[in-house]
């Protein structure tokens, strides 16, 4: 881990306040891994003051993808970067997700802005196992598929797929899949990772989740990011440095 | 031209350089030295040690404020014991001043710990953390009154012979006359200040952003207040003054030693850039040049009000 200010090659709009932000990264490039993150300070005033944590997106040759919404006021300032603007990342950062093993597919599940780490999962992973993603979402614009491969989808109002949510839409079709050596990837909202923790206890499926979690410095010494674990009751573990990426049944989400 | 002499004396403590790096934003040092050369620093003060080890407070433990933080860690911490067997090894390859942090929830336990720690070489000095706004007992409650402070900083002073800075909590009318009972009762050096008690609430649940409701604020929104509360203490208690409270740059240093630091501790800056430490000490060298300035420490007090 280290700071870098690298410049913007571009911002590209996906859909409504979804961003692609395209940097000219070498050093980043050649070493981090998918599910590993990136701290990333939007400004140099102290007004937002601290950095703001996001997954690597894609990785292609020396430029790294982040895919981020307009939330507040630091994800404004990055959405209106222009070429060739410094951007001030500190990462890699945390661990990542664990590619390789004993299975055929790998099931992507992802809710809303969840899909940005999986881009470069798809890449790493190339051709050596299948993919199948499930991507969910409130409505039709809250679907991203941006780079996203054999896709499946469901929204809550049912105004694109599958009526319902993105793990129900995985439990409809478990059955099925289970047929293979499947893992399940997922990264979404705490609520959609309940359930679907719920699920992989049920259906004895091996899953890593990237979890979301406000933190300060992203490297273990503020300790904000707490996520309480199940083999060590009195004690948490970090959201940074422990993870992002965890086996979902070791932590209480 | 003749490199300016940066170190400064804090009672009988002598540092390398008045920038320290304040509990809780230094961890144990380890992640830390992953960025910087510790030796380069003044001095880390250790995240805040209590005598058996504390889980802290549940999520959500930060939230970010206009130009700064509010944080509710609740004093996670792994305890005296884990502290001596597997952070002062790590902590003892560097050769920089180890100040150690101690929090605890009753007088008994400050004693105690402080008795534990005193044999450990390593440790150079004692910060005693009577200020701390996140856990429910003790912390707070001895801050804000001053004959706890006092009886706090003579129960630790007899069982060490290492020099114990008390902590300031900012959260009171005076803060003077928590310094001034700190030096009655033999304390070597004051700390100032900690964080100040703050909350913020989501406008959509009208809940608190922060498990614990509130939370310490801390970082460059609190700076003006910092450096009212080091003169305060500066113009009526005479005991030495480690300046803390949202320091950014070298430029905020000097500002905390003309107000009467002789030391200051880096905080929340080291969460948005681990190498500040390192920046700013070759800025405060380059400044003292240009200024002429031959020793760094005639800049504490030198303010002309």
């Amino acid at each position: 881990m280290f700071i870098t200010k690298a410049p913007v090659e571009k911002v590209i709009e996906l859909k409504n306040h979804i961003f692609i932000l395209k940097i000219f990264a070498p050093e980043i490039a050649s070493i981090i891994k998918p599910g590993e993150f990136l701290n990333v300070k939007v400004c140099d005033s102290n007004f937002p003051l601290l950095r703001r944590p996001f997954s690597v997106c894609d990785v292609e040759g020396d430029f790294i993808f982040l895919m981020f919404n307009i939330f507040g006021e630091g994800t404004k300032i990055l959405a209106n970067k222009h070429k060739g603007d410094l951007i001030d990342l500190l990462g890699p950062l945390g661990k990542g997700f664990n590619i390789e093993g004993d299975y055929d597919t790998a099931i992507l599940v992802a809710g809303g802005l969840g899909v940005a780490p999986f881009p470069y999962f798809i890449r790493k992973i190339g051709n050596s196992k299948k993919i199948h993603s499930f991507i969910g979402g409130k409505t039709d614009k809250d679907i991203i598929t941006y780079r996203m491969k054999n896709i499946t989808i469901s929204t809550d109002d049912g105004s694109l797929g599958i009526k319902g949510n993105v793990v129900e839409l995985l439990e409809q079709n478990i059955e099925k899949l289970k047929s293979e050596r499947i893992k399940i990837f997922a990264c979404g909202p705490n609520a959609m990772l309940r359930k679907l923790r719920e699920l992989c206890i049920r259906h004895n499926l091996n899953c890593e989740a990237s979890i979301e979690c406000a933190m300060a410095c992203g490297f273990g010494i503020c300790q904000g990011c707490p996520i309480e674990s199940v083999n060590y009751p009195d004690k948490y573990l970090l959201v940074c440095k422990n993870g992002p990426v965890f086996n979902i049944r070791d932590v209480v989400i | 031209m003749k490199k300016a002499d940066l170190s400064v004396q804090v009672g009988k403590l002598k540092f390398r350089n008045p920038v320290l790096l304040a509990s809780g934003t230094v961890g144990y040092g380890n992640e830390m030295s992953e960025f910087i050369d510790l030796n380069s620093i003044g001095g880390i003060v250790t995240k805040s040690l209590s005598l058996k080890p504390r889980k802290g407070n549940p999520p959500q433990r930060i939230v970010e404020t206009p130009a700064g933080m509010l944080n509710a860690i609740g004093l996670q911490n792994v305890g005296v014991e884990e502290f001596i067997k597997e952070k002062i090894p790590f902590l003892k390859k560097f050769n920089v001043p180890l100040i150690c942090n101690i929090a605890a929830s009753t007088y008994e336990e400050y004693v105690e710990c402080t008795k534990i720690l005193t044999r450990e070489d390593a440790i150079t000095a004692f910060e005693i953390n009577v200020s701390c706004p996140n856990v429910k007992e003790g912390g707070l409650q001895f801050g804000n009154d001053v004959k706890a402070v006092g009886k706090i900083t003579a129960g630790v002073k007899a069982v060490t012979n290492k020099p114990i800075i008390i902590k300031l909590s900012p959260n009171v009318s005076y803060i003077s006359h928590f310094a001034k009972v700190v030096k009655e009762e033999g304390g070597d050096a004051v700390s100032a200040i900690n964080t100040l008690v703050g909350t913020a609430f989501n406008i959509i649940t009208r809940k608190p952003k922060i498990h614990n409701v509130n939370g310490g604020l801390s970082g460059p929104a609190i700076k003006p207040i910092a450096l009212a509360k080091v003169l305060e203490i500066k113009q009526s208690v005479d005991i030495p003054i480690i300046g803390i409270g949202g320091i950014m740059n070298w430029q905020d240093v000097i500002e905390f030693m003309i107000a009467g630091s002789s030391a200051i501790q880096l905080g929340t800056v080291n969460f948005i850039d681990p190498y500040a430490a390192v920046t700013i000490i070759k800025g405060l060298e380059d400044f003292c040049m240009k200024q002429g300035i031959e020793k760094i420490s005639e800049l504490t007090g030198s303010y002309i009000i």
